[in-house]
């Protein structure tokens, strides 16, 4: 009964906390705005740090899932995008998630045990790949009519070769920058502790890149399918990279992520920093993108295809566009997610449970960024949290009819509110500036002035 | 090929030339050689029985067809085969039979996203939000707001266009599509399912843009009076060809016109 009260406690706190750190966060003066983004992080520290008895406010199974929560709003707020507002229905969304996840991982395992060439080549490899990417984008849209596929194999080409290039680049600089990670005895100075944050951000980041690279060479042809084939598609794409993943030491060459057994020593260096700071980020960047001329090209495509491309907006693009950003997010969440567990195993990325932020964003409400991260939070603490152990005090066996739970509260969730837990609301800083009343007709003289300046 | 009967012999140049539209559905020959031309300023109507062709005619020239054979000149640039947002950015705007608004986005929005092809920022200044996108972002918002203005929707601008009433969606669509700056507006049908009052609000709207923006329109109607009221010229389909052209008084007059409609023999009653 305590533990009951405790977690009901906690959910109504951590639901605050997001309405508040939204609401700061969308306050017109910077000031306010930065104390209180500072204040919100701060609360949670605190929380995390200080002691009441023995335990932590938020003792070591609650920020377990504050972290967990934090990457799966990550993931979800993508899928939201790809899902809620492209209109394209993806079930792909957690195998890019791991892609992120072993990306970052492998970088930093690299590191930690004296390989700096695992963060060259990947790092060079995503730029270079983003280049040729780039660059291809903008030569191939001067040929008219060019057929997807014949696009998909230049791009194709074109990134192998990049690979290629990192590969041999990396491998010969990485030689060279070892001697300086020292011995263990004696660590010289590239295994300073600042030296592992700054790559475990450049991990994250580098991890969220590939994964958008990903999404852009698998979204390129199979994004012309319709929406449900879409869905179909992606979910093979989730099931390929998982049997790539229980197969890394075998068909892969990555014998340090030993397949299905699970890839252990990632360092543990997501802090409760990092994850607020990444989750910030995927926020602010997914925000910015929704309430401007391309987010409104982003929703005017799942609206109506057709009216959008009469409005002159070239959907493919638009399409592709957002499930690369959609990725890219999962992708953070993946290398956010693995620096903080230390463990990654191939069931976590299992296509069964890569429902989870589709049952979230569903829950939240498609198409509204507040209930996605609103409901991430509530089904960690709830679900995950509570639910767990609550079933857990029933019996050894118990926990498993969380899986009978969920989908009857999905199933009682769209019977009861269909648009999902808060609907078309958003909070403070999600909400869409708001826009005054103009001058009336009367004062509009100059039929000029309206039509759009073309710059 | 009949009937051909050439309106204008002027030197200006045309601003739309169709030459031989050529539309086959698989054996199904839709469309064939539709030639039409229309001068800048111009309203013209194109009329014909339920198939007669006219809505294939309009997805060709809008882009959403690729034509079987054919040219579509815009301006002198053949823009035959050009894809729908290319042959928008070209200047031709266009509204649909059945109303295809975005039903979950406010009017606003709706006309916001016309002008998403002259926004004049780039994602990275919306991600960044730098001091272009603050800018572009407000001068692009007060242009549509003055734009709904004209069109009296500005009281309605923040309600979503799926809660309008029909009439006002059809004035959202009109707005939208002139919204994308065309210099040829397509309409498909903008009297259908309006009653007679709605209708003369219409002709008057039309009438309006045509004179405000300097637009030149082509509209598709089955509304005979409305047709008779608002256009120039007429052109007339039927099974895919054209079957007359002229003043609607010409038009009204032609027998085949007549027969296409009510039936052989109805024109010697």
């Amino acid at each position: 009964m305590e533990f009951f009260f405790g977690s009901f406690v906690k959910i109504v706190a951590v639901v605050a906390w997001v309405y508040g750190l939204l609401r700061v966060m969308g306050n017109s003066s910077k000031l306010v705005k930065i104390v209180g983004i500072v204040a919100m992080f701060g609360i949670v520290q605190v929380a995390i740090l200080v002691k009441i008895g023995d335990d932590a406010i938020l003792n070591s199974f609650d920020t377990g899932l504050l972290f967990q929560a934090c990457t799966m709003v990550m993931v979800a707020l993508g899928l939201n995008l790809i899902y809620g507002f492209n209109g394209q229905f993806s079930l792909g969304q957690y195998g890019f998630y791991g892609i992120g996840a072993y990306t970052a991982a492998d970088i930093t395992y690299r590191w930690t045990n004296g390989q700096a060439s695992g963060l060259i080549v990947a790092g060079i490899g995503v730029v270079l790949i983003g280049a040729v990417i780039l660059g291809l984008n903008r030569f191939l849209s001067r040929f008219r009519g060019l057929p997807v596929l014949s696009a998909f194999t230049l791009y194709l080409i074109g990134v192998i070769v990049a690979g290629v290039v990192a590969y041999y680049v990396g491998a010969t600089i990485g030689d060279a920058l070892t001697p300086l990670f020292g011995s263990t005895d004696a660590p010289g100075i590239l295994r300073s502790d600042i030296a592992l944050q700054l790559v475990f951000v450049l991990a994250v980041l580098i991890a969220g890149i590939f994964a958008a690279e990903v999404a852009f060479l698998f979204g390129l042809p199979v994004l012309t399918l319709g929406s449900d084939y879409f869905g179909i598609a992606s979910l093979g794409f989730t099931i390929v990279v998982n049997t790539l993943m229980v197969n890394t030491d075998t068909i892969l060459p990555f014998p340090e992520m030993k397949g299905g057994q699970g890839m252990i020593g990632i360092p543990k260096v997501t802090t409760w920093f990092w994850a607020f700071a990444f989750l910030l980020l995927v926020i602010i960047v997914m925000r910015n993108v929704i309430h401007s001329s391309t987010g409104r090209a982003i929703m005017s495509v799942r609206e109506d295809e057709t009216a959008s491309k009469a409005m002159g907006i070239n959907i493919a693009n638009y399409k592709l566009l957002s499930f690369v950003i959609g990725s890219l997010f999962a992708g953070i969440g993946g290398g956010v997610y693995a620096h903080y567990i230390g463990f990654l195993s191939p069931g976590t990325f299992d296509f069964i449970v890569g429902f989870n932020p589709l049952i979230i964003i569903v829950f939240g409400g498609l198409g509204s960024m507040t209930g996605t991260i609103v409901a991430g939070f509530f089904w960690m603490f709830f679900l995950e949290g509570m639910l767990r152990v609550l079933l857990g005090q029933m019996g050894t066996d118990a926990p498993t009819w969380r899986y009978v739970l969920y989908p009857i509260t999905l199933l009682l969730m769209m019977l009861l509110r269909p648009k999902g837990l808060l609907g078309k609301v958003e909070w403070g800083f999600l909400r869409p500036e708001e826009v005054t009343p103009r001058r009336t007709a009367e004062m509009l003289n100059s039929a000029t002035g309206v039509m759009p300046t073309v710059k | 090929m009949t009937n051909t009967v050439t309106t204008s012999s002027s030197t200006s140049q045309p601003l739309l030339e169709v030459r031989k539209l050529t539309k086959f559905f698989g054996g199904l020959r839709a469309v064939n050689d539709f030639d039409m031309t229309i001068q800048p300023g111009e309203l013209v109507g194109l009329i014909g029985p339920n198939g007669a062709g006219k809505t294939t005619s309009f997805n060709m020239i809008s882009g959403l067809y690729t034509p079987s054979s054919g040219e579509i000149i815009l301006d002198g640039q053949n823009i035959a085969g050009l894809e729908p947002h290319e042959v928008t950015q070209m200047g031709i705007g266009r509204t649909f039979q059945n109303i295809r608004l975005f039903q979950n986005l406010s009017v606003l929005d709706n006309v916001r996203v016309a002008y998403h092809m002259h926004a004049g920022y780039s994602m990275i200044d919306a991600i960044l939000r730098n001091s272009r996108y603050t800018a572009r972002e407000r001068e692009l918002t007060e242009q549509a707001q003055d734009f709904l203005s004209i069109f009296k929707l500005e009281r309605i601008q923040h309600e979503l266009a799926m809660n309008l009433p029909y009439g006002e969606q059809r004035r959202v669509e009109i707005a939208r599509a002139l919204a994308s700056n065309p210099r040829l507006l397509l309409l498909d049908e903008p009297a259908a399912g309006m009653n007679p009052a709605e209708i003369v609000t219409l002709m008057d709207l039309i009438h309006f843009v045509q004179e405000r923006f300097g637009l030149t329109i082509l509209l598709i109607e089955h509304q005979m009076r409305f047709v008779m009221g608002i256009c120039e010229r007429i052109t007339v389909m039927d099974f895919g060809e054209v079957i007359a052209r002229g003043t609607p008084k010409e038009i009204q007059a032609n027998p085949k016109v007549i027969e296409a409609y009510l039936g052989k023999g109805a024109a010697h009653a």
